[in-house]
């Protein structure tokens, strides 16, 4: 395989100059890699990913896209980020632009492309989303679901290099996270690079090439998925893990109480 | 009863009473269509993080907040001759005025419009790839100023009617001739007071509701969720 395409060493993040949010983070993402993020909340995935796309400052370390530095101070940094993908647990579509027009805003102001060709590539992307007839509505007339799948279809047209997904089922009702998951599933069989923080476990195992489990601002361990879930190597993981699992005590049935295993 | 309204068809006194709101109209179009320019670039300037700026800004924007402007319209009537001996007219000085007035206002609700723009949506601009710039031109601005056209709408509908202040500067306006007319007729029409003053009430509601209506038009159909 080729050198990677993100490459992040001993990253360090920290709001108040004390606490460590990220410390000392450091992996690669190789192309077509798709790798999940999880772990328990406040552990520092969602800072991670705005990190990456310089929206928050570094204090320590270094994140690189191929050979270019990232950083908020980069004087590209408007050209690396049309590289970097991003969707939002909060979709952030432009409330006072149709569908259509959200995607067409980025690609065509700021990479100059034409308005026939891009919409031509929206509406292929809608369609295969299955958006294709609600181009012309408003953000406030859709689902969550639709507007988070509108929302990724806005972060492909850029034809970006790597997607960060950001929790972006978290805010969605049960039966919605579904088609968003599915969508996703698909970004990963065409071999898109991605990054994904989620707290779907299941969908992690299913679409991950690569686990990584972050707690207490570290990288606690990384393999995976099916190794990850079924024998974590570490007690931390094998705690977290055991949050998504649900056990009775008692039971009726079972005439004998049980103690926890 | 008599309202004294046949006073009104004497000479050419409803055609004066016209003329006196256009003055009043005119003066309050022409501080508005100043005044918003002002007010935007000021607006967006306040949504900037420079500590300087901000707290400059405030104090304009409370002077102007605590000063009554009649109190503006001595200050710029007479205080300009008085320190400097620039003669301005009545109409200058309340087109100072009201600019002076306007544009801190105006600021004001710039400023709330653009500051209630979550931070999403400038991360969401800037993770397409968005300059500053375009982040402000495509998506913050457009976004504020559907916000901000029905609250300036009525800042315009409050100046068209503080312009009753300005007869006390020796401008020739509605109410300034409004009571012209019923001092000269004050014998032989004596009722005429109710009538010319209700006449009057009936222009300044002529000349405001319309912009009103515009304005809860535009509320509607720009609601955003």
């Amino acid at each position: 395989m080729s050198e990677p395409i993100l490459t992040i060493s001993h990253l360090v993040k920290s709001y108040d100059g004390k606490t460590n949010v990220l410390n000392d983070i450091s992996f690669d993402v190789k192309e077509g890699e798709v790798i999940v993020i999880v772990g328990p909340s406040g552990c520092g995935k969602s800072t991670l990913l705005r990190c990456i796309n310089a929206l928050e400052p570094i204090q320590g370390g270094q994140i690189r896209l191929r050979h270019e530095m990232i950083t908020q101070h980069s004087s590209n940094i408007y050209k690396i980020r049309q590289q970097i993908g991003m969707v939002f647990q909060s979709y952030e579509l432009f409330p006072h632009r149709t569908v259509l027009d959200n995607i067409l805003l980025a690609p065509m102001k700021v990479q100059k492309r034409s308005r026939e060709e891009v919409t031509a590539e929206a509406m292929e992307l809608l369609s295969r989303v299955g958006l294709k007839d609600l181009a012309d509505r408003y953000p406030r007339q859709l689902s969550g679901g639709q507007k988070q799948r509108a929302a990724i279809v806005r972060a492909l047209c850029m034809h970006p290099e790597i997607m960060l997904f950001d929790e972006v089922t978290a805010a969605l009702d049960p039966e919605m996270v579904r088609e968003v998951l599915e969508v996703m599933l698909n970004l990963a069989d065409q071999g898109k690079t991605m990054l994904i923080v989620t707290h779907e476990m299941e969908f992690a195992r299913a679409a991950a090439d690569r686990i990584i489990f972050l707690d207490g601002g570290g990288i606690v361990e990384e393999a995976a998925p099916d190794e990850f879930f079924s024998h974590p190597k570490t007690e931390r993981a094998e705690k977290f893990l055991r949050t998504f699992t649900f056990e009775r005590k008692k039971k009726i049935a079972g005439g004998k109480t049980k103690n926890e295993e | 009863m008599n309202l004294g309204l046949e006073v009104l068809l004497k000479g050419s006194n409803m055609l004066r009473l016209l003329q006196g709101l256009w003055v009043a109209l005119k003066i309050s179009l022409i501080a508005v269509a100043i005044s918003i320019p002002i007010g935007l670039v000021l607006g967006i300037l306040m949504t900037f993080h420079s500590r300087v700026l901000h707290v400059i800004l405030q104090i304009y924007l409370q002077i102007v907040r605590i000063m009554p402007q009649l109190v503006l319209l001595f200050i710029v009537y007479f205080g300009t001759t008085r320190l400097f001996g620039i003669n301005l007219t009545g109409e200058v000085s309340a087109v100072i005025v009201f600019v002076f007035w306007g544009a801190a206002e105006m600021m004001d609700l710039v400023r709330g419009a653009v500051s209630s723009i979550p931070k999403h949506q400038y991360e969401s601009a800037g993770a397409l790839g968005m300059t500053k710039k375009q982040t402000y031109q495509y998506v913050i601005l457009p976004q504020a100023v559907r916000r901000l056209v029905p609250l300036s709408i009525n800042l315009v509908t409050r100046m068209v009617k503080t312009t009753s202040l300005i007869t006390m500067i020796g401008v020739v306006e509605v109410l300034k001739v409004a009571q012209q007319i019923i001092e000269a007729n004050r014998m032989s029409s004596p009722n005429a007071a109710f009538g010319i003053y209700l006449v009057v009430f009936i222009l300044y509601f002529l000349a405001c509701w319309p912009i009103s209506l515009v304005a809860r038009h535009l509320e509607k159909k720009w609601a955003v969720n």
